[in-house]
């Protein structure tokens, strides 16, 4: 996973150092685009529809009014339960490059002007993996919307569960899960944005328990990835692992195009607070 | 397969119905010639409707019901309701096209849409699986109804079905159970619910969707546990009855108000409800639904 999203550096990356590039090579058609014309299509691509992978900042600009978004949960600490060889280094790592604490951003943010609790998954920061930090602060994310009344949004983008953190890990699944659960009994809606890509312990877990579900056009999303499917000795024929797919099997509320998710989530969220 | 007197006299009303939208078209482009010609089919139409209107037999209601412009789900929902997102899938196994759900606001008000829809075109209808719900689809329903409820927002139901689906497929995937389950919950959902039948309402394929607060039904709807084809086929073995069984089975909006199982008839224009949806879709409003 952390491989692949270094093809698509992040084009305004707050914390970036870098400047941006002018020009980007879409990975989807190899034409060159301006970046400043891809930023106001929302890094989607004008000539074949490709959508760039976004980073967290970008991905709370195309989804909640400028300068509304409040961190919640900064402060917990990266930990090390198993003293996993270079997991540390990796994370420290990680925090540098992409300027994330961790591989999630949590907080309360507005969609003209209605009020939500937020959470944006980054891909970048180690494959955007689950451990206990990002559990915690999915599940802290659910317990505030609850005490405050705020309807929930979260944007997966992950690898699935931190092998880093093994067990920790996997028990963030059924911790987040179980606050989904007690969203739901609070009558509280949950609205899971599924970005590309999404897999494993993630899907399996909170973001499938979405009340309405959005996946974002061409995303790739599963359980098991295509490299831990071939460890199986058998293989995951391509093109099956994909929003399209779980779409036509009633997995999906529904499939847009970026553009679209922002309307639709706001009609979503008006319906639910009115 | 003889046409009953009405349903000729129908016929020959959606013909002037035809003549007189085409001529309405010439008129409005600005072809006065045309306007006392018009206003003369206008009437003609106005009393063949009245006429149809005051002798239908059930059988002419369930052709009524049946009409292919008929207004479905989906035209009273671009009537009625604002904003409208469609929401797919059960989470499952896949997503019906024989029902439509989803959000939208009605006079500003947040409701839950459930829609039965058989489609019109040939594609459409193949889509729609001619309104006969799978397994999936009421799955899907339920769904959304529970989400309703857990954000406190009413629901409208539109039932408009021949019946559910019975495949080998449906089948499989548990039709029946899908059906069941549907009317045990729908008693628990803890909004508002109010159920109208459209068009048809064909037994469990129209009661796994029409457990509500409240049950309407539309002037020339029909509501029976089988379609009278079917009670025919089965009680006489002779599916040509079906006017017979139309009959006995009561299964018209009147009948059912009589026999206390509806709430209210919301009334249709003169004709039937396919010669002004608009008119039929602001009635249904004033109903309460």
């Amino acid at each position: 996973m952390t491989s692949s999203d270094e093809n698509n550096a992040p084009a305004s990356d707050r914390f970036s150092e870098v400047p941006p590039d002018l020009w980007q090579t879409c990975p989807g058609c190899n034409q060159l685009l301006f970046s400043q014309d891809l930023e106001a299509d929302l890094w989607v691509c004008s000539k074949c529809g490709y959508h760039f992978r976004l980073t967290v900042w970008q991905r709370l600009e195309v989804t909640a009014d400028p300068d509304s978004f409040e961190e919640w949960d900064r402060e917990l600490p990266l930990n090390d339960p198993l003293e996993f060889p270079e997991y540390l280094e990796k994370t420290r790592a990680a925090q540098e490059k992409t300027g994330m604490s961790e591989a999630v951003l949590t907080g309360r943010a507005a969609l003209d002007g209605i009020p939500f609790a937020i959470g944006i998954m980054d891909l970048s920061f180690v494959g955007g993996s689950m451990g206990w930090v990002v559990g915690e602060r999915v599940t802290r994310l659910m317990e505030r919307a609850i005490e405050k009344r705020l309807p929930v949004v979260i944007s997966s983008a992950s690898g699935g569960a931190r092998m880093q953190e093994s067990l920790i890990s996997l028990m963030q699944m059924a911790k987040t899960s179980g606050a989904a659960g007690k969203l739901a009994q609070a009558g509280l809606p949950y609205v899971s944005l599924l970005t590309d890509p999404t897999y494993g312990g993630v899907m399996a877990s909170f973001a499938f328990l979405g009340d309405i579900i959005i996946a974002e056009k061409g995303a790739a999303m599963g359980f098991a990835g295509p490299r831990v499917v071939e460890v199986t000795g058998l293989r995951m024929p391509a093109g099956v692992q994909t929003a399209e797919v779980q779409y036509e099997h009633g997995m999906i509320d529904m499939l847009l195009p970026r553009r679209e998710i922002r309307p639709a989530l706001h009609t979503i969220l008006r319906w639910c607070t009115v | 397969m003889s046409d009953s007197k009405l349903v000729k006299l129908g016929k020959s009303l959606d013909e002037l119905d035809a003549r007189i939208s085409e001529l309405r078209r010439l008129v409005e482009a600005g072809q006065d010639a045309y306007s006392e010609e018009l206003v003369k089919l206008e009437r003609r139409a106005d009393e063949l409707a009245a006429e149809i209107c005051s002798a239908l037999t059930p059988w002419d209601k369930v052709m009524l019901a049946r009409h292919e412009r008929r207004p479905q789900a989906s035209d009273y929902i671009s009537a009625m309701i604002d904003d409208f997102i469609e929401l797919h899938g059960d989470r499952r196994f896949g997503d019906d096209g024989a029902v439509i759900t989803g959000l939208g606001f009605l006079d500003g008000r947040p409701v839950a849409v459930i829609g039965q829809q058989k489609g019109r075109t040939i594609p459409e209808r193949a889509a729609h699986n001619f309104g006969m719900a799978r397994p999936e689809g009421y799955r899907k329903t339920m769904r959304l109804m529970r989400f309703a409820a857990q954000i406190g927002q009413p629901i409208v139901i539109l039932i408009d079905t021949p019946g559910a689906d019975c495949l080998e497929a449906s089948e499989s995937r548990g039709i029946s159970e899908a059906i069941a389950a549907n009317q045990r919950d729908m008693f628990s959902v803890a909004v508002p619910v109010v159920c109208t039948v459209i068009g048809e309402g064909g037994s469990g394929g129209a009661i796994g969707i029409g457990v509500g607060d409240r049950l309407l039904m539309l002037e020339h709807s029909y509501y029976s546990v089988i379609t009278p084809e079917g009670c025919a086929a089965i009680l006489w073995r002779d599916a040509a009855l079906r006017e017979e069984a139309a009959q006995a089975l009561k299964l018209t909006a009147q009948d059912a108000l009589a026999l206390g199982v509806i709430d209210k008839i919301v009334p249709e224009p003169t004709g039937g409800a396919h010669r002004g949806p608009y008119e039929t879709a602001a009635n249904l409003k004033r109903a309460g639904v």
